[in-house]
């Protein structure tokens, strides 16, 4: 796809989140822009720290208040009849009608989406009759339609059971009914596998890419886990430190790594490419840890861990540049890779 | 009673530690039990790793535990260097655990906060009267054996990051100079760029030391990368165990097979040939009839449900609890 024929519905730009407290402030999201075309699945991965699920409460404009502040930035949404939304400087009011009728999201723990004093039927069912102004009874089928679609067997008498007569696997699938119940053009789902078996996150994956096929809604989806982004992402940004530093279509990504931060974890996961105590191969570890936020290094956050720094890195941050189509790196020494 | 003396004269060659016939069951009440792990059965050499795999309620976890004596198996033998430790009166068992370690997933919750590394690993070697009169010498060594600094020792938990947490765990295990260690999803609670630090800290210490290690998980490349031998485990059973490299180039179990084409694999190009299981793990107080895997197994058939299927040795070292095993894997494909 070429970059002017995108049809863009989710325009991050510039995004800083910072959180004060007493001990100082947490530049959590520090400058982070990325876009989600129409029907596309954007991955944002990074591990602790990095500030990607900051930037999807962000979006969602469940930032924990008042700690959490939007500073500077812009989140453009292009809602259903084609008005765009600054989400950054929204009204509460208007982001009530956005969220859950245009922009869904799910969680890795569906309890948190999830009321255990309600069915899972009248919990969908409220969600259509408030944003689709529908009847009691319609609303009510048209969860069990939702039930169905997300394949939950004998979904008629499922509408009735409550969250914690349910399996892990099972909130999952509700959890994402609701969000789908109003049929957004967004979902961002995070880490919505993270807590699952390997064979239900296998069936969670094939389910929202069956979904996503039908509906053509657009994914962002958060992870720390590069087996997911793989499976399920046409783009990737990987975050560090609360910046994108890399961004890239998933076989790019992939195939040539163009921050030493992505090399380095592709090169420290156990795989078929790392080789095991068979082969007498060893993992490739990034040395040190992740830096906090409250106290980042004046130049590139990864600069500490990474066996490319050279004075300059340490001095100021650099930009994220494009290194080609569509492929974004934040290193001064891409070329070097 | 110094622990060499509890030293039994075993052929070296035998297995360090056999697990025969292993069962866990808690009560729950109302005559209810829940079989956590049911009749497992499997060795490891001296020296060797054997990775135990399995999704939540497999009992991968409640075996290591059994295995440590830190849950009461309800029947079945721990054979430990020759020496049924299940059947030890605590008192004399103890002196038998210094040989016996383990490394807990969790390292924010399995240090104490209040004591300093000096304190968590002094007591290790307290407990066993090791390293008397040259202690903090020992500490010193023990942090730089797991890549901390000697002077590390006056600092409190929460002034180390995950991984490092994770360090002082394996410290404390290594304290009392076991032969073995059951290390229960060590690095599952660690960003991903440190879990290679420990891996391959856990891989330096185990060929260093010689150690023999039950490796708890389920991350299934984690265990390829790691394990000589790997035990997959299902609602409390074993469905399969053999070499790691022949289990994972050629699983026979159904359940092995659905759970290896489940993992994902970080290579976008990668062939997916994917088999998705049906419904959810069953509750293990009420596992089903005969094979349990049945209810969620795409080859089942109705004499699944009749019987428990055994575990039956297939090739050298490799076991496979499935009756139609023959008849799937080894027809000849040429």
């Amino acid at each position: 796809m070429s970059a002017s024929s995108r049809d863009i519905v989710l325009a991050v730009e510039d995004l800083r989140t910072w959180f004060h407290s007493r001990d100082g402030v947490a530049k959590s999201v520090d400058g982070v822009t990325f876009d989600l075309a129409r029907g596309e699945t954007l991955a944002i991965v990074g591990e602790s720290g990095s500030g990607k699920s900051v930037t999807s409460l962000s979006i969602m404009g469940l930032l924990p208040k008042p700690a959490g502040r939007i500073e500077s930035g812009a989140i453009r949404f292009r809602d259903r009849k084609g008005t765009t939304h600054d989400l950054a400087h929204a009204s509460q009011a208007l982001l009530r009608r956005l969220r859950g009728a245009e922009i869904a999201m799910i969680f890795q723990e569906p309890m948190t989406s999830l009321n255990p004093l309600f069915t899972v039927g009248d919990q969908i069912a409220e969600a259509v009759q408030l944003h689709e102004g529908t009847g009691r009874a319609a609303a009510m089928a048209r969860a069990r339609e939702m039930l169905e679609l997300v394949e939950i067997p004998a979904a008629a008498s499922r509408l009735n059971d409550y969250p914690h007569q349910m399996s892990g696997g099972m909130r999952q699938r509700v959890m994402i009914a609701l969000a789908l119940s109003c049929n957004p053009s967004v979902l961002i789902a995070d880490e919505p596998t993270t807590a699952l078996d390997v064979t239900i996150q296998a069936q969670i994956l094939d389910l929202l890419r069956r979904l996503q096929a039908e509906i053509g809604m657009s994914i962002l989806f958060v992870t720390h886990n590069m087996g997911v982004v793989a499976e399920i992402a046409h783009r990737v940004a990987v975050m560090y430190a609360g910046r994108v530093v890399e961004e890239a279509p998933v076989l790019d990504l992939f195939d040539r790594p163009r921050h030493p931060y992505t090399s380095g974890l592709l090169s420290c996961i156990p795989n078929a490419r790392t080789g095991g105590r068979h082969d007498d191969a060893r993992l490739q570890p990034i040395p040190g840890t992740v830096p906090s936020i409250m106290a980042l290094p004046p130049g590139c956050a990864f600069a500490p861990r990474c066996p490319l720094t050279e004075a300059p890195c340490e001095a100021a941050v650099p930009n994220l540049a494009a290194v080609q189509a569509g492929h974004r790196s934040r290193c001064r020494r891409t070329d070097q890779l | 009673m110094t622990a060499a003396a509890l030293r039994t004269e075993t052929d070296p060659s035998a297995p360090l530690l056999d697990v025969q016939n292993l069962s866990v069951h808690f009560p729950i009440g109302g005559g209810r039990v829940v079989r956590a792990v049911e009749n497992v059965s499997l060795s490891i050499r001296r020296g060797s790793i054997v990775g135990l795999v399995g999704e939540s309620g497999s009992g991968k976890t409640t075996t290591g535990r059994a295995v440590l004596r830190l849950i009461e198996p309800t029947a079945g033998k721990v054979m430990f260097d020759g020496t049924d430790v299940t059947a030890l009166p605590e008192k004399q068992f103890r002196a038998w655990r210094r040989r016996m370690q383990i490394v807990f997933q969790d390292p924010y919750a399995s240090l104490n906060p209040r004591m300093s590394v000096a304190e968590i690993l002094g007591e290790a070697l307290d407990t066993h009267g090791l390293a008397k009169g040259r202690r903090s010498q020992r500490i010193g060594e023990l942090l730089e054996r797991v890549g901390l600094n000697a002077d590390h020792q006056r600092r409190f938990p929460h002034e180390f990051s995950g991984g490092q947490r994770q360090r002082i765990g394996i410290a404390r295990a290594l304290a009392v100079e076991p032969d073995f260690i059951v290390a229960d999803e060590p690095v599952s609670a660690l960003d991903v760029s440190v879990q290679a630090q420990v891996l391959n800290l856990i891989q330096d210490i185990q060929r260093d030391l010689g150690l023999t290690l039950l490796f708890v998980a389920h991350d299934l490349a984690v265990v390829d990368y790691l394990c000589d031998e790997i035990v997959v485990m299902y609602l409390g059973r074993i469905m399969e165990k053999g070499p790691t490299r022949l289990v994972y180039d050629r699983p026979r179990h159904p359940y092995t097979k659905a759970l290896l084409s489940a993992a994902p694999v970080p290579d976008p190009r990668a062939r997916r040939d994917r088999i998705i299981l049906k419904g959810d793990i069953p509750s293990p107080i009420a596992p089903p009839s005969g094979c349990v895997f049945r209810t969620r197994c795409p080859m089942a058939v109705e004499a699944c449900a009749q019987a428990v299927p055994p575990p039956v040795e297939r090739e050298p070292g490799r076991f496979v609890a499935c009756i139609r095993d023959a008849e799937l894997n080894d027809q000849t494909t040429d």
